[in-house]
């Protein structure tokens, strides 16, 4: 078992073998993921029922979630790269962190303006300055800072380098923001979904937050394997297996 | 674990070490400025010096808003189940205010009144999403 995953491991590492695998995955991930958005969309925007409280701006809900969710998600998961890549010099963590950074950035930004959305007419502010709000806000900077480093340096070995360790300081903020509902006073309300204990959404308008959590997992599943082959062509487009590759097709 | 490795490790515990303790040593420092709001046991227990405006928050009081008949005024009672302060303001509310739901009122307090003149209210979601039918069918 322990053999089978570092096999795996080792080969996550190799650029052919990451560029021939995603390949194959990509088309599955990419059907499978849209269909989620859609189905979730619809059923979300119209089948789902009306909130007692908010009415029907409550349905937000099935965009604003899945994505602050998925941008917490990539960075801790790009964090983990950035150990792999300072630890192994692992150059494929590179190429992860340097295209989920972007995908992550965007997500953050989604989850941050259909929040000023949703509170504009249910709070009465568009914005205002409580722990969970500005720790999200500090999370967008994070990404912006990583997306604005990779072109500050000459060698792309030392961008990897500089980018992972700022990716690193950075994922301290992250059980701040979970946490800042709990900790401290904000207008922001504490989580409704549960895992552990019983969730404070009806089940009626929990199952299609659930699916579009999951189309908006799998829709970066896709995006971010489109964007590290990207990244991936870039840097090794002089080498033999590209160029070999590229004539084949 | 190589030994080269090994030491690389240390060095990426080390950053996050540092990184969480500079949050730490922030956040301790501002630690009074990062609660939104006040609770009404909060102003009794140590009233607010200076004419800065402040925010408060609790629960609109059940059956104590007042609403001017000529003019956008109101007057309600912000309790936290323990103290209560009364609050005036002038404006338009935000939808989801009413009593015995939670909002937060910034402006200026009055020491002697125990009261705030506020001049912006916000209202606060809980965390409870219920169907309209479902929560008709309850109260009944």
């Amino acid at each position: 078992m322990f053999q089978t995953l570092k096999n795996f491991y080792h080969k996550l590492g190799s650029y052919p073998w990451f560029y021939k695998i995603s390949g194959k995955v990509i088309p599955f991930v990419g059907v499978l993921s849209i269909s989620l958005i859609v189905i979730s969309s619809i059923w979300g925007l119209f089948f789902s029922p009306i909130d007692a409280v908010q009415g029907d701006v409550y349905r937000i809900i099935y965009f604003h979630v899945p994505a602050v969710s998925v941008s917490q998600v990539i960075y801790y998961s790009m964090s983990v790269a950035a150990a792999v890549f300072l630890i192994w010099r692992m150059k494929m963590a590179g190429v992860y962190i340097k295209s989920l950074a972007p995908i992550g950035a965007a997500f953050t930004f989604i989850g941050l303006l259909s929040g000023a959305i949703w509170g504009q007419p249910t709070w009465g502010t568009w914005w205002v300055w409580d722990a969970r709000l500005t720790s999200t806000l500090v999370l967008f900077l994070f990404y912006l800072a990583i997306i604005g480093m990779q072109s500050t340096f000459a060698s792309r070995k030392s961008a990897d380098t500089a980018v992972s360790i700022i990716t690193l300081v950075g994922v301290v903020n992250l059980p701040i923001v979970k946490k800042s509902v709990d900790w401290w006073n904000t207008l922001h309300q504490p989580a409704s979904i549960s895992i552990s204990g019983e969730s404070s959404i009806s089940n009626e308008m929990l199952i299609p937050l659930l699916l579009s959590i999951l189309g908006v997992y799998f829709f970066v599943f896709f995006t971010g394997l489109l964007f590290m082959r990207a990244e991936i062509s870039t840097r090794e487009q002089n080498k033999e297996w590209f160029k070999k590759l590229s004539s084949n097709n | 674990m190589k030994q080269h490795r090994l030491k690389r490790l240390y060095g990426v515990l080390f950053i996050v070490f540092c990184s969480a303790l500079a949050f730490v040593l922030v956040y301790f420092a501002i630690r009074d400025n990062v609660n939104l709001f006040y609770s009404p046991s909060d102003l009794f227990e140590n009233p607010p010096q200076g004419r800065n405006a402040i925010r408060a928050g609790g629960l609109v009081k059940i059956g104590s808003l007042r609403r001017s008949t000529d003019s956008l005024e109101i007057e309600f009672i912000i309790t936290d189940l323990k103290k209560s302060i009364a609050v005036n303001y002038t404006g338009i509310l935000p939808d989801l205010f009413k009593e015995n739901a939670g909002v937060v009122a910034t402006g200026y307090f009055n020491k002697s009144k125990m009261s705030l003149d506020a001049y912006q209210i916000l209202a606060k979601h809980d965390e409870n999403y219920v169907p309209k039918e479902v929560k008709k069918a309850l109260e009944k």
